[in-house]
């Protein structure tokens, strides 16, 4: 690897953060003014506003607001049902923000999870994510297939008892690929995809992400190999009977040897990350 | 009949009111208001319950018991002298705090007023109503269907009119005076231990037939009035506690329809059970009681929880044996949305203690684990103390622990029986005879769910030890419903069809070698998962069960199938049977 090549990875990844960051900062923000009787769809303005103002003007989804039950998924059935309603928040329940702003040509894509006041079943489900975050790194580390990764998070939710029967874990993927939305030279040794890979996820990136999650989508359609170079959107999200918790944030893979450089989070400044560390 | 109460008397428009108080003077004062025909003798043991939590105060309304009635009594007994009579006991009593009413029948239709006239506020801190509603609200109920007479409304209004002659009757002059100082004073106590299955201990008090007579001129005085001119502005100015007896012979559910509009605050509760549960279900009562009035004390605005039957186990003790698992784990998490306390029993202490976290984050109050094999007479005996010591009487008892245990009745060997019969029926049996015992000594209600399974009435050459265990789970659920009938104890046998839960993998296969077993158990648990009947869905039937007191109840289509076949063409079961299990 040269310097060179090395330095322009170094400031792609400094991008990525950067938006990363400012997208976590935005859904803090609007979690702490989140208030009885807003709406999903009044929260999921909030975040657009917010963003707005910091100068994003691209996304490469439109922020997502869950509350209560629909933090779960519980019933749905068909996309449409994924987007901002007139639920309106109430004290204690859970909520999900979920947004993917683009910002200088990088893009984020990420989920915070929270409640309005105190949720103690919320709060369970968030530790327990932690979990899934070590197991995940590892097994991406380990090159696992997608599908043998996806398969043990579900066997760890089962063994963590939130459920004791297949396919209950409803969201499909844990993970799907992220990029610069604008066209640029970089090097394919360090990320190691091309813009071609791309081309359809570009072009209907909300199309793409909503396939990334549906629970309509079966696991088994996913490809056998080990995820392959690039930024990954990771998100797994925990249900238990009408309460949800999910994290999501970017994984980078890179071709290197080295375990430890072959994989690893963008970011480990992050509010769950904090969170987790807090409670130790 | 009041233990260690202190007595005093309050005078005020003319009468004397009696007065009796228990419990420590400091702690939050809950007033008792008793109903018609009665004194305040009908609270003594909720008042006993309480009393070790709440400075209880207890008067017998004007014209009844000890205390002195109006003269003369006609216009003596309206809503308004009945406010100055309350607000004289709860200066006397409560001088500088607002207090908590409590108000059963009469007690409550007078305490409505003074929870919605303006003269009252800021002395209420919250109300619980049962068996009373506002006369202003009902008037209101009655015009709204009067005035869009749907078929519906017309039905409703016929219903509660029929449930209402006793209020015609006492309309009549003279003669109810009369009834009650003859004859119907003296079968009164016997109607009521017949009818409402009230214990007969000593009361009614010697009273009676004055309170009787009296108490007439409440109906008098007030109810022509109010239902035809009701009030419009009946708000309520404290939260309310409305606690509704499903089997009320004298006041229809429908009445309180339109509830919310009145009450900002409402928490609703339901119980099974007749007009008297002063008398009948003490223990429920004092528990909603100091509940509500503990979190209304907090300045907390009561949250109930709100799973589908939260007014009906908000509080209640549910023991679910094989909680730790399946249909057994979702029976216990759905009992906790509803806000019961759980006790989650299983063999396998991982599971139970998973079972009782996981309850109280979902709204359980409390949730404990008890690691117990129900087939084990002692360990079930030593259970059945702790819980009794330390949690309570169980109000549900689920028996839903079981095994499964495949093959045909000459591989069954006499070990495999002794064990499928261990769990599954012996199993049942301690339970039903360990906490059926302690609910039935109570005397205050309850209800026993046995899981039994579609198995039962569909027999199978594949299934014969397994089927016989669960056939004989429903004979035992059946013969105990009628033997418990009388005694307001409900017994309910949920069958289900093929549900997707670990049962598969640690059923037993007779007459195969182990690795065998290994293969048909990872076979049927494959089938099992493609069918995918939820457990979740067993245990909704399970607490809709409970709710409406169901025999037997089949889960699943397969099951519903079976059992219509069982009653129409047991042929065709008999041919289902033959057949071959496809593994
Ligand atoms: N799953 C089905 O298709 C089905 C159908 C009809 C009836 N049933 C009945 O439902 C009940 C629950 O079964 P499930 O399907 O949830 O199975 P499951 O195996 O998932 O759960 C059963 C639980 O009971 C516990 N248990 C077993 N023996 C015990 C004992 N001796 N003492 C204490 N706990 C014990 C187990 O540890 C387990 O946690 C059983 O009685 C079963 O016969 C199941």
């Amino acid at each position: 690897m040269t310097t060179a090549v090395a330095g322009e990875r170094a400031a792609e990844l400094r991008g990525f953060r950067k938006v990363q960051r400012l997208a976590y900062e935005c859904a803090e923000a609007v979690a702490a003014s989140l208030e009885p009787g807003v709406t999903e769809r009044e929260a999921a303005r909030m975040q657009r506003v917010w963003l707005r103002e910091r100068g994003v003007r691209d996304w490469f989804h439109l922020p997502f607001a869950w509350f209560g039950d629909r933090t779960a998924f519980v019933n749905f059935r068909v996309p449409l049902q994924f987007f901002p309603t007139d639920r309106r928040l109430e004290p204690g329940m859970p909520f999900i923000l979920d947004m993917a702003p683009v910002h200088g040509g990088f893009t984020a894509d990420i989920g915070y999870s929270g409640s309005l006041g105190l949720n103690p079943l919320q709060d369970k489900l968030m530790d327990d994510l932690e979990a899934h975050r070590e197991l995940i790194l590892r097994e991406v580390r380990e090159r696992r297939p997608l599908r043998a990764i996806y398969e043990d998070v579900d066997r760890l939710m089962v063994r963590q008892g939130y459920a004791n029967r297949h396919r209950a874990y409803p969201f499909g993927v844990i993970a799907h690929k992220v990029d610069r939305v604008k066209e640029r030279r970089w090097s394919p040794k360090v990320f190691g995809f091309g813009t071609q890979s791309l081309k359809g996820l570009a072009a209907d990136a909300l199309h793409g992400h909503r396939e990334g999650w549906s629970p309509l989508r079966s696991p088994y359609r996913f490809s056998d190999h080990p995820p392959r170079p690039g930024l990954w959107a990771v998100e797994p999200h925990l249900g238990f009977r009408g309460t949800g918790a999910k994290f999501e944030e970017i994984l980078v893979v890179t071709d290197s040897k080295d375990p430890e450089e072959s994989a690893f989070w963008l970011d480990d400044d992050l509010p769950h990350v904090r969170r987790w560390a807090e409670g130790k | 009949m009041l233990e260690n109460a202190r007595e005093r008397r309050v005078r005020t428009g003319g009468v004397e009111l009696c007065v009796a108080e228990v419990g420590e003077p400091g702690q939050p004062t809950v007033v008792l208001v008793h109903g018609y025909p009665d004194s305040k003798e009908v609270w003594a043991q909720v008042a006993a319950r309480l009393a070790d939590r709440f400075h209880v105060v207890l008067y017998d309304v004007r014209g009844h018991g000890r205390s002195t009635a109006p003269r003369p009594l006609r216009g003596g007994f309206t809503l308004e002298k009945l406010t100055d009579d309350f607000l004289a006991v709860v200066d006397a009593v409560s001088p500088d705090r607002p207090v908590h009413l409590v108000g059963h029948d009469w007690g409550s239709v007078q305490s409505w007023e003074f929870a919605t006239v303006a003269r009252t506020e800021g002395r209420i801190a919250s109300f619980t109503s049962m068996s009373g509603p506002s006369l202003d609200h009902f008037g209101h109920w009655i015009n709204t269907r009067l005035r869009r007479p749907t078929p519906r409304r017309v039905g409703q209004l016929l219903g509660q009119g029929a449930k209402s002659w006793y209020v015609y009757a006492l309309h009549t002059p003279v003669l109810p005076e009369l009834a009650w100082r003859g004859p119907l004073g003296k079968v009164w106590p016997r109607v009521l231990e017949r009818f409402e299955r009230v214990p007969g201990d000593g009361y009614p008090t010697s009273s009676l037939p004055t309170d009787a007579a009296h108490g007439a001129w409440l109906y008098r005085d007030n109810v022509r009035a109010r239902l035809r001119r009701p009030r419009a502005d009946a708000y309520a100015h404290a939260p309310v506690q409305l606690i509704t007896p499903l089997g009320d012979a004298f006041l229809s559910e429908r009445l309180y329809d339109e509830l919310e509009q009145w009450v900002p605050q409402l928490t609703r509760r339901t119980l099974p059970a007749r007009h008297w549960i002063p008398r009948s279900r003490p223990d429920q009562l004092a528990a909603w009681i100091g509940e509500f009035v503990t979190a209304n004390e907090g300045g907390r605005t009561v949250t109930a929880p709100d799973g589908k039957y939260a007014e009906r186990f908000g509080g209640q003790l549910v023991l679910v044996t094989g909680a730790g698992s399946g249909i057994g784990r979702a029976t216990a998490y759905a009992f906790a949305e509803s806000g019961a306390r759980v006790i989650a029993v299983d063999r396998d202490p991982e599971g139970a203690a998973h079972t009782a976290e996981m309850s109280r984050l979902l709204g359980a109050p409390e949730a404990w684990a008890e690691t117990v094999d129900v087939s084990d007479e002692q360990a079930m005996e030593k259970l059945a103390d702790k819980v009794a010591a330390e949690y309570g009487v169980v109000d549900v008892l689920v028996n839903n622990a079981g095994i499964g245990l495949a093959g045909s009745f000459f591989d069954t060997t006499p070990e495999d029986w002794k064990k499928v019969l261990d769990v599954n029926l012996w199993g049942v049996i301690h339970g039903c005879r360990l906490f059926g015992k302690q609910m039935a000594e109570r005397g205050q209600g309850g209800h026993i769910v046995n899981t039994a399974s579609a198995a039962a009435y569909q027999p199978s050459k594949a299934l014969p030890a397994y089927s016989t265990s669960k056939a004989a789970v429903l004979m035992l659920s059946e013969c105990l419903r009628a033997e418990l009938a009388g005694q307001g104890i409900g017994v309910s046998a949920i069958c289900p069809g093929f549900v997707n839960t670990n049962i598969t993998s640690t059923a037993r296969f007779a007459g195969v070698d182990a690795e065998e077993e290994k293969r048909r158990q990872k076979r049927t648990a494959r089938l099992y998962g493609l069918r995918n009947y939820p457990p979740e869905k067993v245990a909704d039937a399970i607490l809709r069960a409970v709710v409406r007191n169901e025999a037997v109840v089949p889960v699943t289509p397969e099951a519903r199938g079976a059992h219509l076949l069982s009653r129409f063409t047991p042929r065709a079961l008999r041919a289902i049977a033959r057949l071959e299990p496809p593994l």
